[in-house]
Protein backbone atom coordinates (compact mmCIF):
# COMPACT_ATOMS: atom_id res chain seq x y z
CA UNK A 1 0.00 0.00 0.00
CA UNK A 2 2.64 2.34 1.08
CA UNK A 3 4.55 2.05 -2.93
CA UNK A 4 1.35 3.87 -3.79
CA UNK A 5 0.52 6.35 -0.91
CA UNK A 6 4.16 7.28 -1.07
CA UNK A 7 4.22 8.61 -4.79
CA UNK A 8 1.07 9.67 -4.98
CA UNK A 9 2.50 12.48 -7.27
CA UNK A 10 4.27 10.09 -9.74
CA UNK A 11 1.23 8.27 -9.68
CA UNK A 12 -1.11 11.56 -10.43
CA UNK A 13 1.16 12.91 -13.37
CA UNK A 14 1.14 9.75 -15.07
CA UNK A 15 -2.26 8.87 -14.50
CA UNK A 16 -3.45 12.75 -16.35
CA UNK A 17 -0.77 11.86 -18.76
CA UNK A 18 -2.40 9.05 -20.04
CA UNK A 19 -5.62 10.95 -19.81
CA UNK A 20 -4.53 13.05 -21.76
CA UNK A 21 -3.25 10.94 -24.63
CA UNK A 22 -6.67 9.00 -24.35
CA UNK A 23 -9.02 12.08 -24.30
CA UNK A 24 -6.70 14.10 -27.40
CA UNK A 25 -6.33 10.37 -29.82
CA UNK A 26 -9.78 9.45 -28.85
CA UNK A 27 -11.26 13.16 -30.16
CA UNK A 28 -8.87 12.98 -32.99
CA UNK A 29 -9.66 9.44 -34.26
CA UNK A 30 -12.95 10.09 -33.64
CA UNK A 31 -12.78 13.01 -36.43
CA UNK A 32 -10.54 11.19 -39.07
CA UNK A 33 -12.25 8.05 -38.18
CA UNK A 34 -15.65 9.37 -39.04
CA UNK A 35 -13.83 11.24 -42.59
CA UNK A 36 -12.78 7.97 -43.81
CA UNK A 37 -16.48 6.34 -43.16
CA UNK A 38 -17.92 9.16 -45.14
CA UNK A 39 -15.30 8.62 -47.90
CA UNK A 40 -15.83 5.17 -47.41
CA UNK A 41 -19.72 5.16 -47.72
CA UNK A 42 -19.02 8.08 -50.41
CA UNK A 43 -20.70 7.70 -54.11
CA UNK A 44 -17.37 8.63 -55.44
CA UNK A 45 -15.49 5.28 -56.01
CA UNK A 46 -11.84 7.13 -56.06
CA UNK A 47 -12.19 8.64 -52.64
CA UNK A 48 -13.80 5.17 -51.39
CA UNK A 49 -10.83 3.27 -53.20
CA UNK A 50 -8.36 6.03 -51.44
CA UNK A 51 -9.87 5.02 -48.16
CA UNK A 52 -10.54 1.66 -48.26
CA UNK A 53 -6.43 1.18 -48.52
CA UNK A 54 -5.88 3.09 -46.23
CA UNK A 55 -8.10 1.17 -43.78
CA UNK A 56 -6.29 -2.08 -44.94
CA UNK A 57 -2.97 -0.55 -44.98
CA UNK A 58 -3.24 0.83 -40.87
CA UNK A 59 -5.70 -2.43 -39.73
CA UNK A 60 -2.34 -4.46 -40.67
CA UNK A 61 0.63 -2.47 -39.13
CA UNK A 62 0.95 -3.08 -35.32
CA UNK A 63 0.72 -0.09 -33.07
CA UNK A 64 4.44 -0.12 -32.10
CA UNK A 65 5.59 0.03 -35.54
CA UNK A 66 3.40 3.36 -36.58
CA UNK A 67 4.92 4.39 -33.33
CA UNK A 68 8.66 4.22 -34.67
CA UNK A 69 7.60 5.45 -38.13
CA UNK A 70 5.73 8.80 -36.42
CA UNK A 71 8.43 9.14 -33.95
CA UNK A 72 11.32 8.86 -36.52
CA UNK A 73 9.30 10.51 -39.57
CA UNK A 74 7.17 13.35 -37.98
CA UNK A 75 10.31 15.51 -36.90
CA UNK A 76 11.42 15.20 -40.89
CA UNK A 77 8.66 16.61 -42.58
CA UNK A 78 9.24 19.77 -40.52
CA UNK A 79 6.09 21.05 -40.24
CA UNK A 80 6.07 22.15 -36.71
CA UNK A 81 8.39 21.28 -33.83
CA UNK A 82 6.75 18.00 -32.54
CA UNK A 83 7.72 16.63 -28.97
CA UNK A 84 7.37 12.78 -28.33
CA UNK A 85 3.66 13.37 -27.14
CA UNK A 86 2.44 15.06 -29.75
CA UNK A 87 3.99 12.21 -32.19
CA UNK A 88 2.31 9.87 -29.60
CA UNK A 89 -1.05 11.39 -30.19
CA UNK A 90 -1.06 11.03 -34.02
CA UNK A 91 0.20 7.59 -33.75
CA UNK A 92 -2.60 6.87 -31.82
CA UNK A 93 -5.29 8.91 -33.63
CA UNK A 94 -3.99 7.29 -36.87
CA UNK A 95 -3.71 3.47 -35.13
CA UNK A 96 -7.29 4.07 -33.95
CA UNK A 97 -9.23 5.84 -36.96
CA UNK A 98 -9.79 2.82 -39.40
CA UNK A 99 -11.20 0.79 -36.34
CA UNK A 100 -13.62 3.81 -36.18
CA UNK A 101 -13.94 4.02 -39.77
CA UNK A 102 -15.48 0.26 -39.91
CA UNK A 103 -17.64 0.66 -36.84
CA UNK A 104 -19.43 3.45 -38.24
CA UNK A 105 -19.84 2.28 -41.49
CA UNK A 106 -20.98 -1.20 -40.42
CA UNK A 107 -23.45 0.38 -38.34
CA UNK A 108 -24.65 2.77 -41.48
CA UNK A 109 -25.37 -0.71 -43.11
CA UNK A 110 -27.27 -2.26 -40.31
CA UNK A 111 -29.93 0.60 -41.52
CA UNK A 112 -32.26 -1.37 -43.15
CA UNK A 113 -32.62 -0.10 -47.25
CA UNK A 114 -36.37 -0.23 -47.59
CA UNK A 115 -36.05 2.53 -44.44
CA UNK A 116 -34.13 5.26 -46.39
CA UNK A 117 -36.20 4.73 -49.49
CA UNK A 118 -39.29 5.12 -47.69
CA UNK A 119 -38.33 8.34 -46.37
CA UNK A 120 -37.06 9.16 -50.12
CA UNK A 121 -40.33 8.53 -51.57
CA UNK A 122 -42.27 10.60 -49.05
CA UNK A 123 -40.61 13.34 -50.36
CA UNK A 124 -37.99 14.12 -47.46
CA UNK A 125 -34.45 15.34 -48.29
CA UNK A 126 -31.33 14.05 -48.08
CA UNK A 127 -30.20 15.56 -45.05
CA UNK A 128 -34.00 14.79 -43.63
CA UNK A 129 -33.63 11.34 -44.67
CA UNK A 130 -30.00 11.61 -42.54
CA UNK A 131 -30.81 13.20 -39.44
CA UNK A 132 -34.40 11.91 -39.15
CA UNK A 133 -34.52 7.98 -40.44
CA UNK A 134 -30.78 6.63 -40.76
CA UNK A 135 -28.58 8.19 -38.35
CA UNK A 136 -30.82 7.40 -35.06
CA UNK A 137 -31.38 4.06 -36.37
CA UNK A 138 -27.28 3.52 -37.24
CA UNK A 139 -26.33 5.46 -33.81
CA UNK A 140 -27.66 1.96 -32.10
CA UNK A 141 -25.20 -0.35 -33.53
CA UNK A 142 -22.13 1.99 -33.75
CA UNK A 143 -22.37 3.50 -30.38
CA UNK A 144 -21.75 0.09 -28.26
CA UNK A 145 -18.81 -1.49 -30.58
CA UNK A 146 -17.33 2.72 -30.33
CA UNK A 147 -17.13 2.50 -26.73
CA UNK A 148 -15.38 -0.51 -27.34
CA UNK A 149 -12.70 0.68 -29.72
CA UNK A 150 -12.31 3.75 -27.18
CA UNK A 151 -11.75 1.32 -24.70
CA UNK A 152 -9.12 -0.68 -26.80
CA UNK A 153 -7.67 2.87 -27.53
CA UNK A 154 -7.31 3.53 -23.50
CA UNK A 155 -5.19 0.11 -23.28
CA UNK A 156 -2.92 0.99 -26.30
CA UNK A 157 -2.14 4.68 -24.78
CA UNK A 158 0.70 2.16 -22.56
CA UNK A 159 2.63 1.76 -25.81
CA UNK A 160 3.50 5.27 -25.77
CA UNK A 161 5.77 4.08 -22.32
CA UNK A 162 7.78 2.27 -24.67
CA UNK A 163 8.88 5.65 -26.69
CA UNK A 164 9.53 7.03 -23.61
CA UNK A 165 6.52 9.20 -22.71
CA UNK A 166 5.68 9.59 -19.31
CA UNK A 167 2.63 7.45 -18.87
CA UNK A 168 1.11 4.99 -16.12
CA UNK A 169 3.04 2.14 -17.69
CA UNK A 170 6.43 4.06 -17.37
CA UNK A 171 6.13 5.08 -13.84
CA UNK A 172 7.97 1.62 -12.35
CA UNK A 173 11.09 2.95 -13.90
CA UNK A 174 10.82 6.02 -11.29
CA UNK A 175 9.65 3.81 -8.46
CA UNK A 176 12.53 1.40 -9.47
CA UNK A 177 15.06 4.26 -8.72
CA UNK A 178 13.49 5.82 -5.79
CA UNK A 179 14.08 2.15 -4.33
CA UNK A 180 10.21 0.68 -4.51
CA UNK A 181 9.23 -2.66 -5.87
CA UNK A 182 8.42 -2.95 -9.47
CA UNK A 183 6.34 -5.57 -9.12
CA UNK A 184 4.41 -3.71 -6.59
CA UNK A 185 4.29 -0.53 -8.34
CA UNK A 186 3.38 -2.53 -12.16
CA UNK A 187 0.38 -4.14 -10.02
CA UNK A 188 -1.10 -0.10 -9.03
CA UNK A 189 -0.58 0.26 -12.68
CA UNK A 190 -2.88 -2.57 -13.63
CA UNK A 191 -5.42 -1.76 -10.97
CA UNK A 192 -5.65 1.90 -12.59
CA UNK A 193 -6.32 0.73 -15.44
CA UNK A 194 -9.29 -1.99 -14.43
CA UNK A 195 -10.65 0.88 -12.36
CA UNK A 196 -10.36 3.21 -15.64
CA UNK A 197 -11.47 0.63 -17.99
CA UNK A 198 -14.72 -0.53 -16.15
CA UNK A 199 -17.11 2.86 -16.30
CA UNK A 200 -16.57 2.34 -20.02
CA UNK A 201 -17.32 -1.32 -20.38
CA UNK A 202 -20.88 -0.53 -17.99
CA UNK A 203 -21.71 2.15 -20.48
CA UNK A 204 -21.19 -0.19 -23.09
CA UNK A 205 -23.20 -3.35 -21.68
CA UNK A 206 -25.92 -0.67 -20.60
CA UNK A 207 -26.09 0.69 -23.95
CA UNK A 208 -26.48 -2.68 -25.51
CA UNK A 209 -28.50 -3.99 -22.87
CA UNK A 210 -31.01 -0.99 -23.54
CA UNK A 211 -30.79 -0.56 -26.97
CA UNK A 212 -31.26 -4.48 -28.19
CA UNK A 213 -35.30 -4.13 -27.48
CA UNK A 214 -35.93 -1.48 -29.58
CA UNK A 215 -34.28 -3.19 -32.63
CA UNK B 1 -23.34 0.48 -55.81
CA UNK B 2 -27.02 1.68 -56.02
CA UNK B 3 -27.39 -0.81 -52.65
CA UNK B 4 -26.04 2.41 -50.26
CA UNK B 5 -28.60 3.54 -47.93
CA UNK B 6 -27.73 7.09 -48.32
CA UNK B 7 -28.12 8.15 -51.77
CA UNK B 8 -30.06 7.21 -54.93
CA UNK B 9 -28.77 6.02 -58.12
CA UNK B 10 -26.75 9.13 -59.43
CA UNK B 11 -28.49 11.32 -62.37
CA UNK B 12 -26.33 13.46 -64.47
CA UNK B 13 -25.74 16.23 -62.10
CA UNK B 14 -24.88 14.37 -59.62
CA UNK B 15 -22.85 12.35 -61.74
CA UNK B 16 -20.86 15.27 -62.47
CA UNK B 17 -21.01 16.64 -58.64
CA UNK B 18 -19.05 13.42 -57.71
CA UNK B 19 -16.46 13.47 -60.16
CA UNK B 20 -15.96 16.96 -59.20
CA UNK B 21 -15.39 15.72 -55.54
CA UNK B 22 -13.40 12.82 -56.54
CA UNK B 23 -10.77 15.09 -58.56
CA UNK B 24 -11.04 17.65 -55.55
CA UNK B 25 -9.98 14.31 -53.36
CA UNK B 26 -7.44 13.38 -54.95
CA UNK B 27 -5.89 16.23 -55.52
CA UNK B 28 -5.72 16.64 -51.90
CA UNK B 29 -4.74 13.17 -50.88
CA UNK B 30 -1.98 13.31 -53.58
CA UNK B 31 -0.59 16.38 -52.11
CA UNK B 32 -0.42 15.20 -48.92
CA UNK B 33 1.68 12.22 -50.26
CA UNK B 34 3.55 14.51 -52.60
CA UNK B 35 4.70 16.77 -49.46
CA UNK B 36 5.70 13.66 -47.66
CA UNK B 37 7.36 12.18 -50.01
CA UNK B 38 9.14 15.72 -50.75
CA UNK B 39 10.46 16.30 -47.11
CA UNK B 40 11.49 12.79 -46.97
CA UNK B 41 13.73 13.23 -50.06
CA UNK B 42 14.40 16.81 -49.14
CA UNK B 43 16.27 15.53 -45.90
CA UNK B 44 17.94 12.91 -47.87
CA UNK B 45 16.20 9.48 -46.74
CA UNK B 46 16.31 8.26 -49.63
CA UNK B 47 20.11 9.07 -49.95
CA UNK B 48 21.43 5.41 -51.18
CA UNK B 49 23.80 4.91 -48.45
CA UNK B 50 21.01 5.33 -46.07
CA UNK B 51 19.77 1.95 -47.54
CA UNK B 52 23.24 0.39 -47.81
CA UNK B 53 22.62 -2.15 -45.47
CA UNK B 54 20.14 -4.21 -47.71
CA UNK B 55 22.97 -4.88 -49.34
CA UNK B 56 25.02 -7.14 -46.55
CA UNK B 57 24.08 -10.75 -46.64
CA UNK B 58 25.00 -10.82 -42.52
CA UNK B 59 22.07 -8.67 -42.43
CA UNK B 60 19.54 -10.11 -44.95
CA UNK B 61 20.35 -13.23 -42.66
CA UNK B 62 19.72 -11.52 -39.49
CA UNK B 63 16.31 -10.14 -40.58
CA UNK B 64 15.07 -13.67 -41.73
CA UNK B 65 15.81 -14.97 -38.44
CA UNK B 66 14.56 -12.01 -36.82
CA UNK B 67 11.38 -12.84 -38.31
CA UNK B 68 11.40 -16.47 -37.83
CA UNK B 69 12.06 -15.45 -33.69
CA UNK B 70 8.75 -12.90 -34.48
CA UNK B 71 6.92 -15.84 -36.13
CA UNK B 72 8.26 -18.71 -33.64
CA UNK B 73 6.48 -16.45 -30.79
CA UNK B 74 3.35 -15.69 -33.16
CA UNK B 75 2.83 -20.01 -33.35
CA UNK B 76 3.64 -20.62 -29.54
CA UNK B 77 1.47 -17.73 -28.45
CA UNK B 78 -1.42 -18.58 -30.56
CA UNK B 79 -1.59 -22.24 -29.88
CA UNK B 80 -1.39 -20.83 -26.00
CA UNK B 81 -4.49 -18.68 -26.44
CA UNK B 82 -6.85 -20.93 -28.01
CA UNK B 83 -5.64 -23.69 -25.44
CA UNK B 84 -6.13 -21.07 -22.72
CA UNK B 85 -9.36 -19.79 -24.53
CA UNK B 86 -10.83 -22.95 -24.95
CA UNK B 87 -10.66 -23.87 -21.58
CA UNK B 88 -11.97 -20.24 -20.19
CA UNK B 89 -14.82 -20.85 -22.58
CA UNK B 90 -16.08 -24.17 -21.31
CA UNK B 91 -15.59 -22.57 -17.79
CA UNK B 92 -18.07 -19.87 -18.45
CA UNK B 93 -20.27 -21.94 -20.39
CA UNK B 94 -20.37 -24.43 -17.15
CA UNK B 95 -23.58 -25.49 -15.50
CA UNK B 96 -21.80 -25.52 -11.93
CA UNK B 97 -21.58 -22.06 -10.74
CA UNK B 98 -18.06 -22.56 -9.10
CA UNK B 99 -16.53 -23.38 -11.99
CA UNK B 100 -18.56 -20.16 -14.29
CA UNK B 101 -17.84 -17.05 -11.73
CA UNK B 102 -13.67 -17.69 -11.66
CA UNK B 103 -13.69 -18.28 -15.27
CA UNK B 104 -15.73 -15.25 -16.12
CA UNK B 105 -13.44 -12.89 -13.78
CA UNK B 106 -10.42 -14.34 -15.28
CA UNK B 107 -11.67 -13.15 -18.71
CA UNK B 108 -12.66 -10.05 -17.23
CA UNK B 109 -9.68 -9.49 -15.40
CA UNK B 110 -7.40 -9.82 -18.53
CA UNK B 111 -9.45 -7.93 -20.67
CA UNK B 112 -8.92 -5.21 -18.62
CA UNK B 113 -5.12 -5.06 -18.33
CA UNK B 114 -3.36 -3.56 -21.08
CA UNK B 115 -1.11 -6.40 -22.90
CA UNK B 116 1.62 -3.97 -22.49
CA UNK B 117 1.12 -3.65 -18.98
CA UNK B 118 1.67 -7.42 -18.48
CA UNK B 119 4.08 -7.68 -20.45
CA UNK B 120 6.24 -5.50 -17.86
CA UNK B 121 4.32 -7.20 -14.85
CA UNK B 122 5.83 -11.11 -15.87
CA UNK B 123 8.89 -9.33 -17.29
CA UNK B 124 10.14 -6.55 -15.39
CA UNK B 125 7.62 -7.48 -11.45
CA UNK B 126 7.77 -10.86 -11.45
CA UNK B 127 11.41 -11.40 -13.73
CA UNK B 128 13.42 -14.50 -13.66
CA UNK B 129 11.90 -15.29 -17.09
CA UNK B 130 13.00 -15.05 -20.33
CA UNK B 131 11.22 -12.11 -22.57
CA UNK B 132 10.11 -14.94 -25.17
CA UNK B 133 8.20 -16.49 -22.32
CA UNK B 134 6.98 -13.27 -20.90
CA UNK B 135 6.00 -12.55 -24.50
CA UNK B 136 4.28 -15.58 -25.32
CA UNK B 137 2.28 -15.91 -21.60
CA UNK B 138 0.52 -12.56 -22.23
CA UNK B 139 -0.34 -12.73 -25.22
CA UNK B 140 -1.62 -16.26 -24.08
CA UNK B 141 -3.51 -14.38 -21.14
CA UNK B 142 -4.60 -10.99 -23.11
CA UNK B 143 -5.68 -13.00 -26.60
CA UNK B 144 -7.21 -15.99 -24.49
CA UNK B 145 -9.45 -14.46 -22.70
CA UNK B 146 -10.79 -12.78 -26.22
CA UNK B 147 -11.00 -16.06 -27.69
CA UNK B 148 -12.96 -17.11 -24.74
CA UNK B 149 -15.48 -14.50 -25.42
CA UNK B 150 -15.74 -15.84 -29.36
CA UNK B 151 -15.73 -18.82 -28.82
CA UNK B 152 -18.48 -18.45 -25.84
CA UNK B 153 -20.48 -16.38 -28.00
CA UNK B 154 -20.54 -18.43 -30.65
CA UNK B 155 -21.25 -22.21 -28.92
CA UNK B 156 -24.72 -19.86 -27.76
CA UNK B 157 -25.51 -18.57 -30.66
CA UNK B 158 -25.91 -21.90 -32.78
CA UNK B 159 -29.50 -22.02 -32.96
CA UNK B 160 -31.11 -23.33 -30.47
CA UNK B 161 -33.15 -26.53 -32.39
CA UNK B 162 -29.76 -28.04 -32.81
CA UNK B 163 -29.23 -28.72 -28.76
CA UNK B 164 -32.87 -29.37 -28.48
CA UNK B 165 -32.76 -31.97 -31.16
CA UNK B 166 -29.34 -33.62 -29.62
CA UNK B 167 -31.09 -33.79 -26.06
CA UNK B 168 -34.24 -35.69 -27.68
CA UNK B 169 -32.12 -38.24 -28.74
CA UNK B 170 -30.48 -38.68 -25.54
CA UNK B 171 -27.46 -37.30 -25.70
CA UNK B 172 -25.46 -35.68 -22.73
CA UNK B 173 -24.37 -32.47 -22.57
CA UNK B 174 -20.77 -33.20 -22.96
CA UNK B 175 -21.80 -35.00 -26.43
CA UNK B 176 -23.96 -32.15 -27.55
CA UNK B 177 -21.23 -29.52 -26.92
CA UNK B 178 -18.44 -31.86 -28.59
CA UNK B 179 -20.66 -33.83 -31.21
CA UNK B 180 -23.11 -30.80 -32.19
CA UNK B 181 -22.62 -27.60 -30.87
CA UNK B 182 -18.75 -27.22 -31.26
CA UNK B 183 -18.56 -28.16 -34.70
CA UNK B 184 -20.73 -25.80 -36.18
CA UNK B 185 -19.49 -22.71 -33.91
CA UNK B 186 -16.10 -23.32 -35.21
CA UNK B 187 -17.08 -23.36 -38.76
CA UNK B 188 -19.01 -20.25 -38.06
CA UNK B 189 -16.49 -18.73 -36.01
CA UNK B 190 -13.46 -19.81 -37.95
CA UNK B 191 -12.64 -16.72 -39.83
CA UNK B 192 -13.18 -14.34 -36.40
CA UNK B 193 -10.73 -16.57 -34.84
CA UNK B 194 -7.85 -16.37 -37.64
CA UNK B 195 -8.57 -12.51 -37.36
CA UNK B 196 -7.94 -12.33 -33.69
CA UNK B 197 -5.01 -14.24 -34.69
CA UNK B 198 -3.88 -11.43 -36.73
CA UNK B 199 -4.25 -9.43 -33.59
CA UNK B 200 -1.76 -11.15 -31.81
CA UNK B 201 0.73 -11.50 -35.07
CA UNK B 202 0.58 -7.13 -34.29
CA UNK B 203 0.71 -7.31 -30.85
CA UNK B 204 4.01 -9.76 -30.61
CA UNK B 205 5.99 -6.30 -32.24
CA UNK B 206 5.28 -5.64 -27.85
CA UNK B 207 7.90 -7.54 -27.15
CA UNK B 208 10.78 -5.53 -28.50
CA UNK B 209 9.60 -3.28 -25.22
CA UNK B 210 11.14 -5.56 -23.19
CA UNK B 211 13.48 -6.48 -25.12
CA UNK B 212 12.77 -9.57 -27.31
CA UNK B 213 14.56 -9.51 -29.83
CA UNK B 214 12.10 -9.81 -32.78
CA UNK B 215 11.42 -8.75 -36.41
CA UNK B 216 11.30 -4.97 -35.07
CA UNK B 217 13.95 -4.91 -32.16
CA UNK B 218 16.15 -6.31 -34.72
CA UNK B 219 15.15 -2.93 -36.92
CA UNK B 220 15.27 -0.76 -34.45
CA UNK B 221 18.48 -1.59 -32.76
CA UNK B 222 20.27 -3.29 -35.15
CA UNK B 223 19.63 -1.33 -38.23
CA UNK B 224 18.45 1.66 -37.26
CA UNK B 225 20.64 2.91 -34.81
CA UNK B 226 23.66 1.65 -36.67
CA UNK B 227 25.95 4.52 -37.15
CA UNK B 228 28.03 2.65 -39.37
CA UNK B 229 25.29 3.10 -42.23
CA UNK B 230 23.98 6.40 -40.69
CA UNK B 231 21.70 6.15 -38.13
CA UNK B 232 18.77 4.58 -40.95
CA UNK B 233 16.08 4.97 -38.51
CA UNK B 234 13.03 6.50 -40.74
CA UNK B 235 14.28 4.16 -43.91
CA UNK B 236 14.26 1.15 -41.25
CA UNK B 237 10.87 1.96 -39.86
CA UNK B 238 9.49 2.29 -43.26
CA UNK B 239 11.25 -1.26 -43.94
CA UNK B 240 10.07 -2.84 -41.11
CA UNK B 241 6.27 -1.44 -41.29
CA UNK B 242 6.17 -3.18 -44.95
CA UNK B 243 7.32 -6.49 -43.36
CA UNK B 244 4.68 -6.51 -41.10
CA UNK B 245 1.97 -5.29 -43.60
CA UNK B 246 2.84 -8.01 -45.58
CA UNK B 247 2.60 -11.30 -42.93
CA UNK B 248 -0.92 -9.19 -41.34
CA UNK B 249 -1.97 -8.99 -44.77
CA UNK B 250 -1.44 -12.32 -45.68
CA UNK B 251 -3.20 -13.50 -42.74
CA UNK B 252 -5.99 -11.23 -42.74
CA UNK B 253 -6.56 -12.91 -46.17
CA UNK B 254 -6.42 -16.41 -44.74
CA UNK B 255 -9.74 -15.05 -42.50
CA UNK B 256 -11.33 -13.12 -45.84
CA UNK B 257 -11.35 -16.81 -47.81
CA UNK B 258 -12.50 -18.86 -44.97
CA UNK B 259 -15.35 -16.14 -44.73
CA UNK B 260 -15.82 -16.50 -48.34
CA UNK B 261 -15.62 -20.33 -48.12
CA UNK B 262 -18.39 -20.52 -45.70
CA UNK B 263 -20.95 -18.72 -47.37
CA UNK B 264 -20.74 -20.77 -50.01
CA UNK B 265 -20.64 -23.79 -47.91
CA UNK B 266 -24.16 -26.26 -47.93
CA UNK B 267 -23.30 -27.01 -44.16
CA UNK B 268 -23.25 -23.31 -42.96
CA UNK B 269 -24.90 -22.71 -39.69
CA UNK B 270 -25.79 -19.04 -39.35
CA UNK B 271 -25.67 -17.90 -35.97
CA UNK B 272 -28.51 -16.32 -34.57
CA UNK B 273 -29.30 -14.08 -31.34
CA UNK B 274 -27.57 -11.11 -29.35
CA UNK B 275 -24.28 -13.86 -29.41
CA UNK B 276 -24.02 -13.29 -33.04
CA UNK B 277 -23.74 -9.63 -33.11
CA UNK B 278 -21.53 -9.99 -30.12
CA UNK B 279 -19.20 -12.15 -32.51
CA UNK B 280 -19.34 -9.56 -35.23
CA UNK B 281 -18.42 -6.90 -32.53
CA UNK B 282 -15.45 -8.81 -31.62
CA UNK B 283 -14.48 -9.66 -35.12
CA UNK B 284 -15.35 -5.79 -36.10
CA UNK B 285 -12.78 -4.71 -33.21
CA UNK B 286 -9.94 -6.70 -35.16
CA UNK B 287 -10.50 -5.12 -38.08
CA UNK B 288 -11.52 -7.78 -40.54
CA UNK B 289 -15.11 -7.87 -42.25
CA UNK B 290 -16.64 -10.93 -41.02
CA UNK B 291 -20.10 -10.19 -41.17
CA UNK B 292 -19.64 -8.72 -44.91
CA UNK B 293 -22.54 -6.20 -45.56
CA UNK B 294 -24.91 -6.57 -42.56
CA UNK B 295 -27.89 -5.45 -44.09
CA UNK B 296 -28.06 -8.65 -46.38
CA UNK B 297 -27.64 -11.51 -43.91
CA UNK B 298 -30.09 -9.24 -41.90
CA UNK B 299 -32.75 -9.53 -44.35
CA UNK B 300 -32.76 -12.71 -44.82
Amino acid sequence: MNVLTDNLDVYGSALLNTVLLFVFSAIGALILGGILAVMRVSPVPVLRGFGTVFVTIVINTPLTVLFLLFLFGLPVLQIANIDPFVSAVIALIVYTAPFICEVIRSGINTVDLGQAEAARAVGLTFGQSLANIVLPQAIRSVVPPLINQLNALLKNTTVAAGFSVSELALVYTTLNERGYSTLIALCWVALAFIILVTPLLITQRMLEKRWRVAR
Amino acid sequence: MSSSVLTDLPGPKARARHALYGVIGTIIILGILAFVIYRLADSGQFNPELWSWIEYQQIQLSIVSALLRTLEAFAVGAVLALVFGALLAAGRLSDHRWVRIPAGFVVELFRAIPLLVLMFLLFFGIGGISSFLAVVLSLMLYNGSVLAEIFRAGILAVPHGQAEAAYALGMRKTRVMLLILLPQALRAMLPTIVSQLVVLLKDTALGSLILFQELLYYFRQGIGGQTDFGNPAVPSAISVAAIYIVICLLLSWLATYLEKRNRRSKKRVVLEGPEAEQVEQIALASGTEVSGGGQHDKNQ
